[in-house]
Protein backbone atom coordinates (compact mmCIF):
# COMPACT_ATOMS: atom_id res chain seq x y z
CA UNK A 1 0.00 0.00 0.00
CA UNK A 2 1.54 3.09 -0.70
CA UNK A 3 2.16 5.97 1.35
CA UNK A 4 -0.94 8.16 0.27
CA UNK A 5 -3.27 5.01 0.27
CA UNK A 6 -2.10 4.49 4.16
CA UNK A 7 -2.65 8.35 4.42
CA UNK A 8 -5.98 8.27 2.84
CA UNK A 9 -6.90 5.19 5.19
CA UNK A 10 -6.09 6.48 8.52
CA UNK A 11 -8.17 9.91 7.36
CA UNK A 12 -11.26 7.91 6.64
CA UNK A 13 -10.78 5.81 9.69
CA UNK A 14 -10.45 8.80 11.94
CA UNK A 15 -12.85 10.67 10.47
CA UNK A 16 -15.17 7.77 10.40
CA UNK A 17 -14.28 6.74 14.18
CA UNK A 18 -15.65 10.19 15.18
CA UNK A 19 -18.95 10.62 13.57
CA UNK A 20 -19.91 6.68 14.38
CA UNK A 21 -19.86 8.01 17.91
CA UNK A 22 -21.55 10.86 17.55
CA UNK A 23 -24.51 8.77 15.61
CA UNK A 24 -24.23 6.22 18.78
CA UNK A 25 -24.65 9.07 21.13
CA UNK A 26 -27.79 10.55 18.83
CA UNK A 27 -29.00 7.19 19.07
CA UNK A 28 -28.90 5.76 22.16
CA UNK A 29 -31.47 8.22 23.75
CA UNK A 30 -33.93 6.97 21.26
CA UNK A 31 -33.51 3.24 21.87
CA UNK A 32 -33.89 4.20 25.52
CA UNK A 33 -36.78 6.31 25.23
CA UNK A 34 -39.19 4.12 26.99
CA UNK A 35 -37.15 3.73 30.14
CA UNK A 36 -36.20 7.78 29.83
CA UNK A 37 -39.68 8.75 29.64
CA UNK A 38 -39.86 7.22 33.56
CA UNK A 39 -37.11 8.79 35.08
CA UNK A 40 -37.47 12.39 33.40
CA UNK A 41 -40.75 13.16 33.38
CA UNK A 42 -43.80 12.97 35.97
CA UNK A 43 -44.79 9.39 35.97
CA UNK A 44 -49.19 9.67 37.01
CA UNK A 45 -49.38 9.54 32.97
CA UNK A 46 -47.19 6.78 31.48
CA UNK A 47 -48.26 7.50 27.53
CA UNK A 48 -47.89 11.68 27.95
CA UNK A 49 -44.57 10.87 29.49
CA UNK A 50 -43.39 8.31 26.69
CA UNK A 51 -44.87 11.39 23.98
CA UNK A 52 -42.58 14.16 26.12
CA UNK A 53 -39.71 11.96 25.56
CA UNK A 54 -40.74 11.43 22.07
CA UNK A 55 -40.76 15.37 21.64
CA UNK A 56 -37.58 15.56 23.60
CA UNK A 57 -36.16 13.14 21.14
CA UNK A 58 -37.73 14.71 18.14
CA UNK A 59 -36.24 18.35 19.41
CA UNK A 60 -33.11 16.53 18.74
CA UNK A 61 -33.60 16.57 15.00
CA UNK A 62 -35.22 20.06 14.49
CA UNK A 63 -31.94 21.79 16.10
CA UNK A 64 -30.12 19.52 13.66
CA UNK A 65 -29.70 22.31 10.60
CA UNK A 66 -28.64 25.34 13.07
CA UNK A 67 -26.29 23.31 14.28
CA UNK A 68 -25.30 22.78 10.72
CA UNK A 69 -25.52 26.78 10.36
CA UNK A 70 -23.63 27.50 13.33
CA UNK A 71 -20.35 25.18 12.79
CA UNK A 72 -20.90 24.88 9.01
CA UNK A 73 -20.25 28.76 9.26
CA UNK A 74 -17.07 27.77 11.65
CA UNK A 75 -15.61 24.91 9.59
CA UNK A 76 -15.90 27.61 6.58
CA UNK A 77 -14.40 29.85 8.40
CA UNK A 78 -11.48 28.69 10.16
CA UNK A 79 -10.94 25.22 8.82
CA UNK A 80 -12.34 21.63 8.90
CA UNK A 81 -10.19 19.72 11.15
CA UNK A 82 -11.09 21.93 14.70
CA UNK A 83 -14.53 22.12 14.22
CA UNK A 84 -15.24 18.49 14.25
CA UNK A 85 -12.66 18.36 17.01
CA UNK A 86 -15.05 20.80 18.81
CA UNK A 87 -18.40 19.17 17.71
CA UNK A 88 -17.15 15.87 18.69
CA UNK A 89 -16.01 17.26 22.45
CA UNK A 90 -19.77 18.55 22.51
CA UNK A 91 -21.86 15.61 21.27
CA UNK A 92 -19.52 13.46 24.08
CA UNK A 93 -19.82 15.89 26.88
CA UNK A 94 -23.63 16.50 26.03
CA UNK A 95 -23.92 12.46 26.00
CA UNK A 96 -21.89 11.79 29.48
CA UNK A 97 -24.35 14.64 31.04
CA UNK A 98 -27.62 12.50 30.39
CA UNK A 99 -26.29 9.73 32.21
CA UNK A 100 -26.01 11.96 35.12
CA UNK A 101 -29.30 13.98 35.51
CA UNK A 102 -30.93 12.80 38.64
CA UNK A 103 -34.78 11.54 37.67
CA UNK A 104 -37.62 13.66 38.27
CA UNK A 105 -38.46 12.31 41.26
CA UNK A 106 -35.21 13.80 42.72
CA UNK A 107 -35.18 17.21 41.29
CA UNK A 108 -38.38 17.67 40.01
CA UNK A 109 -38.80 20.09 36.91
CA UNK A 110 -35.31 20.11 36.15
CA UNK A 111 -35.15 17.07 34.98
CA UNK A 112 -36.68 17.55 32.21
CA UNK A 113 -35.49 21.07 31.04
CA UNK A 114 -32.18 19.53 31.54
CA UNK A 115 -32.64 16.63 29.49
CA UNK A 116 -34.28 18.61 26.71
CA UNK A 117 -31.52 21.08 26.99
CA UNK A 118 -28.85 19.05 26.59
CA UNK A 119 -30.59 16.94 23.99
CA UNK A 120 -30.77 20.32 21.78
CA UNK A 121 -26.91 20.53 22.23
CA UNK A 122 -26.39 17.10 20.74
CA UNK A 123 -28.33 17.92 17.70
CA UNK A 124 -26.51 20.89 17.57
CA UNK A 125 -23.40 18.95 17.77
CA UNK A 126 -24.35 15.99 14.49
CA UNK A 127 -25.71 19.45 12.65
CA UNK A 128 -21.90 20.05 12.43
CA UNK A 129 -20.17 16.73 12.61
CA UNK A 130 -21.48 15.00 9.72
CA UNK A 131 -20.38 18.32 7.26
CA UNK A 132 -17.16 18.50 8.11
CA UNK A 133 -16.64 14.76 8.69
CA UNK A 134 -17.91 14.27 4.39
CA UNK A 135 -16.55 17.40 3.50
CA UNK A 136 -12.76 16.30 5.30
CA UNK A 137 -13.12 12.75 3.92
CA UNK A 138 -14.03 14.20 0.12
CA UNK A 139 -11.34 16.70 0.01
CA UNK A 140 -8.59 14.55 0.29
CA UNK A 141 -10.27 11.77 -1.51
CA UNK A 142 -9.16 11.42 -5.43
CA UNK A 143 -12.21 13.11 -7.67
CA UNK A 144 -12.86 9.65 -9.41
CA UNK A 145 -12.93 7.87 -6.12
CA UNK A 146 -14.75 10.53 -4.19
CA UNK A 147 -18.10 8.04 -3.83
CA UNK A 148 -15.97 5.27 -2.74
CA UNK A 149 -13.71 7.18 0.01
CA UNK A 150 -17.03 8.86 1.38
CA UNK A 151 -19.11 6.23 1.52
CA UNK A 152 -17.07 5.08 4.88
CA UNK A 153 -18.65 8.01 6.72
CA UNK A 154 -21.95 6.89 5.37
CA UNK A 155 -22.09 3.52 7.13
CA UNK A 156 -21.24 5.12 10.56
CA UNK A 157 -25.20 6.26 10.76
CA UNK A 158 -26.12 2.41 10.27
CA UNK A 159 -23.50 1.35 12.64
CA UNK A 160 -23.60 3.80 15.46
CA UNK A 161 -27.16 2.40 15.32
CA UNK A 162 -26.06 -1.23 15.44
CA UNK A 163 -23.86 -0.30 18.36
CA UNK A 164 -26.36 1.90 20.54
CA UNK A 165 -28.41 -1.01 20.03
CA UNK A 166 -25.63 -3.62 20.67
CA UNK A 167 -24.47 -1.76 24.38
CA UNK A 168 -27.96 -1.43 25.21
CA UNK A 169 -28.93 -4.95 24.75
CA UNK A 170 -25.26 -6.03 26.30
CA UNK A 171 -25.95 -3.89 29.24
CA UNK A 172 -29.64 -5.35 29.80
CA UNK A 173 -28.58 -8.77 29.53
CA UNK A 174 -25.31 -7.95 32.29
CA UNK A 175 -27.92 -7.00 35.53
CA UNK A 176 -31.23 -8.12 36.39
CA UNK A 177 -34.76 -5.41 34.94
CA UNK A 178 -34.80 -4.09 38.50
CA UNK A 179 -31.46 -3.16 38.11
CA UNK A 180 -31.34 -1.56 34.13
CA UNK A 181 -34.66 0.38 35.14
CA UNK A 182 -32.85 1.63 38.57
CA UNK A 183 -29.49 2.60 37.43
CA UNK A 184 -28.37 0.43 33.92
CA UNK A 185 -29.52 2.84 31.38
CA UNK A 186 -27.19 5.48 33.05
CA UNK A 187 -24.50 3.22 31.24
CA UNK A 188 -24.39 3.74 27.29
CA UNK A 189 -24.43 7.57 28.12
CA UNK A 190 -21.76 7.31 30.53
CA UNK A 191 -19.59 4.92 28.62
CA UNK A 192 -19.66 7.20 25.70
CA UNK A 193 -17.07 9.47 27.21
CA UNK A 194 -15.04 7.06 26.41
CA UNK A 195 -15.20 6.32 23.25
CA UNK A 196 -15.33 10.08 22.60
CA UNK A 197 -11.83 10.60 24.68
CA UNK A 198 -10.38 7.81 22.53
CA UNK A 199 -11.93 9.31 19.45
CA UNK A 200 -10.26 12.82 19.90
CA UNK A 201 -6.99 10.98 20.44
CA UNK A 202 -6.72 9.46 17.27
CA UNK A 203 -8.36 12.75 15.38
CA UNK A 204 -5.96 14.98 16.89
CA UNK A 205 -2.99 14.33 14.72
CA UNK A 206 -4.77 14.71 11.76
CA UNK A 207 -4.07 17.58 9.37
CA UNK A 208 -6.68 20.15 7.82
CA UNK A 209 -8.18 19.40 4.46
CA UNK A 210 -5.82 20.01 1.76
CA UNK A 211 -8.34 21.72 -0.33
CA UNK A 212 -9.48 24.02 2.59
CA UNK A 213 -5.44 24.66 3.45
CA UNK A 214 -4.83 26.06 -0.33
CA UNK A 215 -8.03 28.26 -0.18
CA UNK A 216 -6.77 30.10 2.51
CA UNK A 217 -3.16 30.02 1.30
CA UNK A 218 -4.67 32.04 -1.70
CA UNK A 219 -7.11 34.35 0.16
CA UNK A 220 -10.26 32.38 -1.13
CA UNK A 221 -11.86 31.84 2.51
CA UNK A 222 -15.25 33.21 2.62
CA UNK A 223 -15.82 36.23 4.82
CA UNK A 224 -19.05 35.27 5.64
CA UNK A 225 -19.88 31.73 4.58
CA UNK A 226 -24.14 32.29 5.32
CA UNK A 227 -24.37 35.32 3.61
CA UNK A 228 -22.55 33.47 0.44
CA UNK A 229 -24.27 30.35 0.44
CA UNK A 230 -27.84 31.64 1.13
CA UNK A 231 -28.04 35.22 0.92
CA UNK A 232 -26.73 34.87 -2.71
CA UNK A 233 -29.50 33.40 -5.66
CA UNK A 234 -26.81 31.46 -7.55
CA UNK A 235 -25.78 29.15 -4.73
CA UNK A 236 -29.02 28.90 -2.81
CA UNK A 237 -30.51 27.36 -5.69
CA UNK A 238 -28.71 24.77 -5.41
CA UNK A 239 -29.14 24.65 -1.19
CA UNK A 240 -33.15 23.82 -2.96
CA UNK A 241 -32.35 21.88 -5.54
CA UNK A 242 -30.09 19.74 -3.01
CA UNK A 243 -32.92 19.55 -0.38
CA UNK A 244 -36.10 18.69 -2.68
CA UNK A 245 -34.18 16.65 -5.28
CA UNK A 246 -32.01 14.75 -3.09
CA UNK A 247 -31.92 14.82 0.51
CA UNK A 248 -35.24 15.00 1.43
CA UNK A 249 -36.38 11.50 -0.26
CA UNK A 250 -33.05 10.20 0.71
CA UNK A 251 -33.42 11.13 4.46
CA UNK A 252 -37.17 9.49 4.11
CA UNK A 253 -36.12 6.29 2.54
CA UNK A 254 -33.04 6.17 5.43
CA UNK A 255 -35.33 6.60 7.92
CA UNK A 256 -38.57 4.58 6.96
CA UNK A 257 -35.82 1.74 6.28
CA UNK A 258 -33.65 2.60 9.68
CA UNK A 259 -35.92 3.63 12.13
CA UNK A 260 -39.57 3.39 11.22
CA UNK A 261 -39.12 -0.45 10.62
CA UNK A 262 -38.02 -0.90 14.31
CA UNK A 263 -41.09 1.75 15.19
CA UNK A 264 -43.45 -0.23 13.30
CA UNK A 265 -42.56 -3.65 14.57
CA UNK A 266 -42.26 -2.84 17.75
CA UNK A 267 -45.79 -0.63 18.17
CA UNK A 268 -47.49 -1.50 15.59
CA UNK A 269 -47.07 -5.16 15.16
CA UNK A 270 -46.19 -5.05 18.85
CA UNK A 271 -43.53 -7.55 18.36
CA UNK A 272 -40.79 -8.12 21.45
CA UNK A 273 -38.06 -6.01 21.87
CA UNK A 274 -35.50 -8.02 21.81
CA UNK A 275 -36.48 -9.98 18.96
CA UNK A 276 -37.07 -6.64 17.37
CA UNK A 277 -33.67 -5.10 17.96
CA UNK A 278 -31.91 -8.62 17.08
CA UNK A 279 -33.84 -8.52 13.75
CA UNK A 280 -32.81 -5.09 13.01
CA UNK A 281 -29.09 -5.43 14.16
CA UNK A 282 -28.67 -8.27 11.61
CA UNK A 283 -30.44 -6.86 8.85
CA UNK A 284 -28.63 -3.69 9.43
CA UNK A 285 -25.42 -5.08 9.47
CA UNK A 286 -26.02 -7.61 6.35
CA UNK A 287 -27.10 -4.00 4.85
CA UNK A 288 -23.73 -1.88 5.58
CA UNK A 289 -21.57 -3.70 3.01
CA UNK A 290 -23.60 -2.23 0.47
CA UNK A 291 -23.13 1.41 1.37
CA UNK A 292 -19.58 1.08 0.19
CA UNK A 293 -20.78 -0.92 -3.09
CA UNK A 294 -23.46 1.80 -3.86
CA UNK A 295 -20.97 4.27 -3.20
CA UNK A 296 -17.92 2.94 -5.39
CA UNK A 297 -20.36 1.84 -7.85
CA UNK A 298 -21.74 5.91 -8.10
CA UNK A 299 -18.08 6.87 -8.99
CA UNK A 300 -18.08 4.65 -12.02
CA UNK A 301 -22.16 5.20 -13.54
CA UNK A 302 -22.58 8.38 -11.98
CA UNK A 303 -25.01 9.50 -8.48
CA UNK A 304 -27.90 10.42 -9.57
CA UNK A 305 -28.92 7.19 -10.93
CA UNK A 306 -28.53 5.36 -7.95
CA UNK A 307 -29.90 7.57 -5.77
CA UNK A 308 -32.99 7.86 -7.47
CA UNK A 309 -33.32 4.26 -8.21
CA UNK A 310 -32.96 3.53 -4.29
CA UNK A 311 -36.01 6.42 -3.77
CA UNK A 312 -38.63 4.96 -7.04
CA UNK A 313 -37.99 0.76 -5.54
CA UNK A 314 -38.63 2.71 -2.00
CA UNK A 315 -41.65 4.33 -3.19
CA UNK A 316 -42.94 1.37 -4.71
CA UNK A 317 -42.15 -1.15 -2.30
CA UNK A 318 -42.84 0.04 0.93
CA UNK A 319 -46.22 -0.66 0.96
CA UNK A 320 -46.05 -4.58 -0.15
CA UNK A 321 -42.89 -5.10 2.48
CA UNK A 322 -44.49 -3.49 5.27
CA UNK A 323 -47.95 -5.01 4.71
CA UNK A 324 -45.69 -8.75 4.68
CA UNK A 325 -43.83 -7.43 7.99
CA UNK A 326 -47.39 -7.15 9.59
CA UNK A 327 -48.74 -10.55 8.59
CA UNK A 328 -45.63 -12.48 9.60
CA UNK A 329 -46.42 -11.17 12.93
CA UNK A 330 -50.14 -10.98 13.40
CA UNK A 331 -51.60 -13.84 14.60
CA UNK A 332 -55.17 -13.65 13.38
CA UNK A 333 -54.78 -16.54 11.24
CA UNK A 334 -52.68 -18.65 13.67
CA UNK A 335 -53.75 -21.57 15.60
CA UNK A 336 -53.47 -21.30 19.63
CA UNK A 337 -52.83 -24.46 21.35
CA UNK A 338 -55.28 -25.83 23.36
CA UNK A 339 -55.00 -25.63 26.93
CA UNK A 340 -51.91 -23.24 26.46
CA UNK A 341 -54.41 -19.56 27.25
CA UNK A 342 -53.59 -18.82 31.03
CA UNK A 343 -54.58 -15.51 33.30
CA UNK A 344 -52.55 -14.44 36.30
CA UNK A 345 -53.45 -11.83 38.16
CA UNK A 346 -51.27 -9.59 40.46
CA UNK A 347 -52.04 -6.41 42.57
CA UNK A 348 -53.20 -4.32 39.89
CA UNK A 349 -51.34 -6.07 37.31
CA UNK A 350 -53.73 -8.98 35.27
CA UNK A 351 -51.13 -11.04 32.60
CA UNK A 352 -52.61 -12.91 29.90
CA UNK A 353 -50.39 -15.63 27.46
CA UNK A 354 -51.01 -17.67 25.07
CA UNK A 355 -48.81 -20.39 22.56
CA UNK A 356 -49.58 -21.39 19.16
CA UNK A 357 -48.72 -24.17 17.28
CA UNK A 358 -46.65 -22.26 14.93
CA UNK A 359 -44.03 -21.77 17.99
CA UNK A 360 -45.46 -18.02 18.27
CA UNK A 361 -46.34 -16.73 22.26
CA UNK A 362 -48.21 -13.82 23.22
CA UNK A 363 -48.42 -11.75 26.32
CA UNK A 364 -50.68 -8.89 27.26
CA UNK A 365 -49.92 -7.35 30.72
CA UNK A 366 -52.79 -4.91 31.74
CA UNK A 367 -52.14 -2.91 34.03
CA UNK A 368 -55.28 -0.65 36.18
CA UNK A 369 -53.78 3.03 36.39
CA UNK A 370 -57.12 3.58 37.87
CA UNK A 371 -60.80 2.57 38.12
CA UNK A 372 -61.55 3.78 34.37
CA UNK A 373 -58.12 3.53 32.47
CA UNK A 374 -55.86 0.77 32.01
CA UNK A 375 -53.05 0.44 30.18
CA UNK A 376 -52.23 -2.98 28.39
CA UNK A 377 -49.08 -4.08 26.80
CA UNK A 378 -49.07 -6.20 23.92
CA UNK A 379 -46.21 -8.56 23.15
CA UNK A 380 -45.37 -11.05 20.56
CA UNK A 381 -42.79 -13.25 20.25
CA UNK A 382 -42.53 -15.38 16.72
CA UNK A 383 -40.75 -18.50 16.09
CA UNK A 384 -36.87 -18.80 14.18
CA UNK A 385 -38.03 -19.05 10.59
CA UNK A 386 -40.13 -15.79 10.28
CA UNK A 387 -37.97 -14.10 12.25
CA UNK A 388 -35.53 -15.06 9.47
CA UNK A 389 -38.06 -13.40 7.08
CA UNK A 390 -38.41 -10.13 9.15
CA UNK A 391 -34.36 -10.01 8.54
CA UNK A 392 -35.22 -10.20 4.87
CA UNK A 393 -37.39 -7.79 4.89
CA UNK A 394 -35.54 -5.84 6.92
CA UNK A 395 -32.55 -6.30 4.91
CA UNK A 396 -34.56 -4.74 1.69
CA UNK A 397 -35.20 -1.95 3.15
CA UNK A 398 -31.60 -1.35 4.18
CA UNK A 399 -31.07 -1.71 0.55
CA UNK A 400 -33.03 0.53 -0.87
CA UNK A 401 -31.06 2.99 2.32
CA UNK A 402 -27.64 2.26 0.93
CA UNK A 403 -28.80 3.05 -2.82
CA UNK A 404 -30.00 6.55 -1.45
CA UNK A 405 -27.80 7.09 1.11
CA UNK A 406 -23.82 5.33 0.04
CA UNK A 407 -23.55 8.47 -2.82
CA UNK A 408 -25.11 11.18 -1.08
CA UNK A 409 -22.05 12.88 0.84
CA UNK A 410 -19.76 12.77 -2.62
CA UNK A 411 -22.94 14.42 -4.16
CA UNK A 412 -23.27 16.96 -2.18
CA UNK A 413 -19.76 17.64 -1.97
CA UNK A 414 -19.49 18.27 -5.48
CA UNK A 415 -22.28 20.13 -5.80
CA UNK A 416 -20.83 23.66 -3.62
CA UNK A 417 -17.73 24.97 -3.86
CA UNK A 418 -14.53 24.87 -1.44
CA UNK A 419 -15.19 28.29 0.37
CA UNK A 420 -18.65 27.44 1.54
CA UNK A 421 -18.70 23.81 0.96
CA UNK A 422 -19.34 22.76 4.96
CA UNK A 423 -22.41 25.41 5.21
CA UNK A 424 -24.20 25.09 2.16
CA UNK A 425 -23.57 21.39 2.06
CA UNK A 426 -24.44 20.64 6.06
CA UNK A 427 -28.26 22.54 5.85
CA UNK A 428 -29.95 20.80 3.52
CA UNK A 429 -28.50 17.61 4.43
CA UNK A 430 -29.89 18.12 8.26
CA UNK A 431 -33.19 19.22 6.61
CA UNK A 432 -33.97 16.50 4.83
CA UNK A 433 -32.61 14.29 7.43
CA UNK A 434 -32.97 15.47 10.56
CA UNK A 435 -36.48 17.12 9.66
CA UNK A 436 -38.16 15.47 7.24
CA UNK A 437 -36.68 11.93 8.05
CA UNK A 438 -36.23 12.49 11.82
CA UNK A 439 -39.64 13.23 12.22
CA UNK A 440 -40.89 10.68 10.42
CA UNK A 441 -41.37 7.74 12.31
CA UNK A 442 -43.47 9.74 14.77
CA UNK A 443 -45.44 11.32 12.48
CA UNK A 444 -46.17 7.86 10.78
CA UNK A 445 -46.86 6.42 14.64
CA UNK A 446 -49.74 9.54 14.77
CA UNK A 447 -51.05 8.71 11.21
CA UNK A 448 -51.67 5.07 12.03
CA UNK A 449 -53.21 5.42 15.18
CA UNK A 450 -55.54 7.93 13.85
CA UNK A 451 -56.24 5.55 11.01
CA UNK A 452 -57.37 2.87 13.35
CA UNK A 453 -59.08 5.21 15.34
CA UNK A 454 -61.25 5.89 12.49
CA UNK A 455 -61.51 2.77 11.31
CA UNK A 456 -62.47 3.86 7.65
CA UNK A 457 -59.45 2.17 5.60
CA UNK A 458 -58.65 -1.59 5.31
CA UNK A 459 -55.26 -1.33 5.84
CA UNK A 460 -54.78 1.17 9.05
CA UNK A 461 -50.89 -0.06 9.56
CA UNK A 462 -49.92 1.08 6.19
CA UNK A 463 -51.16 4.84 6.54
CA UNK A 464 -48.26 5.74 8.28
CA UNK A 465 -46.44 5.22 4.69
CA UNK A 466 -48.08 8.28 3.05
CA UNK A 467 -46.19 10.64 4.38
CA UNK A 468 -42.42 9.34 3.14
CA UNK A 469 -44.26 7.66 0.10
CA UNK A 470 -45.81 11.71 -1.25
CA UNK A 471 -42.65 13.14 -0.30
CA UNK A 472 -40.18 10.97 -1.51
CA UNK A 473 -42.13 10.96 -5.19
CA UNK A 474 -42.53 14.67 -5.07
CA UNK A 475 -38.45 14.05 -4.52
CA UNK A 476 -37.83 12.08 -7.39
CA UNK A 477 -39.43 14.38 -9.88
CA UNK A 478 -37.64 17.10 -8.95
CA UNK A 479 -34.36 14.80 -9.14
CA UNK A 480 -34.61 13.56 -12.31
CA UNK A 481 -35.32 16.30 -13.87
CA UNK A 482 -33.35 19.31 -12.41
CA UNK A 483 -30.43 17.42 -11.46
CA UNK A 484 -27.93 16.93 -13.98
CA UNK A 485 -26.59 13.34 -14.98
CA UNK A 486 -23.11 13.60 -15.41
CA UNK A 487 -20.72 12.08 -13.07
CA UNK A 488 -20.43 15.30 -10.84
CA UNK A 489 -23.85 14.79 -10.23
CA UNK A 490 -24.84 18.91 -10.37
CA UNK B 1 -36.35 20.38 -20.91
CA UNK B 2 -35.68 23.85 -19.93
CA UNK B 3 -39.70 24.59 -20.58
CA UNK B 4 -40.84 21.77 -18.85
CA UNK B 5 -38.74 23.14 -15.72
CA UNK B 6 -40.22 26.48 -15.78
CA UNK B 7 -44.16 25.06 -16.01
CA UNK B 8 -43.10 22.74 -13.17
CA UNK B 9 -42.09 25.94 -11.33
CA UNK B 10 -45.55 27.01 -11.11
CA UNK B 11 -46.74 23.10 -9.74
CA UNK B 12 -44.22 23.93 -7.19
CA UNK B 13 -45.28 26.91 -6.31
CA UNK B 14 -48.89 25.41 -5.85
CA UNK B 15 -47.77 22.34 -4.31
CA UNK B 16 -45.85 24.39 -1.78
CA UNK B 17 -48.76 26.50 -0.89
CA UNK B 18 -51.28 24.20 -0.71
CA UNK B 19 -49.64 21.59 1.65
CA UNK B 20 -49.22 24.61 3.61
CA UNK B 21 -52.63 25.14 3.80
CA UNK B 22 -53.30 21.49 4.16
CA UNK B 23 -51.15 20.82 7.42
CA UNK B 24 -52.45 24.17 8.93
CA UNK B 25 -56.32 23.88 8.27
CA UNK B 26 -56.84 20.17 7.86
CA UNK B 27 -54.34 18.81 10.05
CA UNK B 28 -52.86 21.22 12.36
CA UNK B 29 -56.01 23.10 13.56
CA UNK B 30 -58.04 20.12 14.49
CA UNK B 31 -55.16 18.73 16.68
CA UNK B 32 -55.01 21.92 18.54
CA UNK B 33 -58.40 22.15 19.21
CA UNK B 34 -58.23 18.76 20.52
CA UNK B 35 -54.95 19.72 23.12
CA UNK B 36 -53.83 16.95 24.78
CA UNK B 37 -51.36 14.26 23.28
CA UNK B 38 -51.84 15.66 20.08
CA UNK B 39 -50.12 19.15 20.80
CA UNK B 40 -46.73 17.50 19.39
CA UNK B 41 -47.59 16.69 16.13
CA UNK B 42 -49.83 19.81 16.08
CA UNK B 43 -46.44 21.81 16.73
CA UNK B 44 -44.43 19.67 14.30
CA UNK B 45 -47.44 20.51 11.53
CA UNK B 46 -47.29 24.59 12.65
CA UNK B 47 -44.05 25.40 13.08
CA UNK B 48 -41.82 22.38 11.16
CA UNK B 49 -43.42 21.19 8.35
CA UNK B 50 -46.04 23.43 7.44
CA UNK B 51 -43.53 26.69 7.16
CA UNK B 52 -40.39 24.75 5.48
CA UNK B 53 -42.68 22.41 2.57
CA UNK B 54 -44.64 25.96 1.78
CA UNK B 55 -41.25 28.60 1.67
CA UNK B 56 -39.10 25.89 0.92
CA UNK B 57 -41.00 24.77 -2.21
CA UNK B 58 -42.36 28.02 -3.51
CA UNK B 59 -38.51 29.51 -3.32
CA UNK B 60 -38.01 26.65 -5.22
CA UNK B 61 -40.78 27.37 -7.90
CA UNK B 62 -39.98 30.94 -8.21
CA UNK B 63 -35.98 30.43 -9.48
CA UNK B 64 -37.82 27.40 -11.64
CA UNK B 65 -39.82 30.03 -13.12
CA UNK B 66 -37.53 31.89 -13.59
CA UNK B 67 -35.37 30.17 -15.63
CA UNK B 68 -32.90 30.12 -12.90
CA UNK B 69 -32.70 26.33 -13.42
CA UNK B 70 -32.21 26.41 -17.12
CA UNK B 71 -29.08 24.44 -18.37
CA UNK B 72 -28.01 23.01 -15.33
Amino acid sequence: MSTKKQSLAYIISASSVGTLIEWYDFYIFGSLATVLSTKFFPTDNPTAAFLNTLATFAAGFVVRPFGALVFGRLGDLIGRKYTFMVTLMLMGGATFAIGLIPSYATIGAWAPILVLTLRLLQGLALGGEYGGAATYVAEHAPAERRGFFTSWIQTTATLGLVISLTVIMATRASMSKEAFDDYGWRIPFLVSILMVLVSLLIRKNMEESPMFEQAKAEGKISKNPLKESFGNKLNLKYVLLALFGATMGQGLVWYTGQFYAQTFLLKICNLDDIQTNTILVIGLLLGTPLFVLFGALSDKIGRKGIMMTGMIIAVLAYRPIFDQMYKTVDLTNKTVVLGSEKTTSKGKTTTITKEFTDGSSYKNVITEISPEKKESKISIKINETDQWTLVGYVFFLISFVTMAYGPIAAFLVEMFPTKIRYTSMSLPYHIGNGVFGGLMPAIATFLVANAQTAGVVQKPYLEGLNYPIALISVCVVIGVIYIKSDKKAA
Amino acid sequence: MNLIKRILGIVWIGLGIGAGIYLIYFQAVPLWAKGGNDLVPAIIYTFVLAPLISIGMSLFGYYSLQGEFDNI
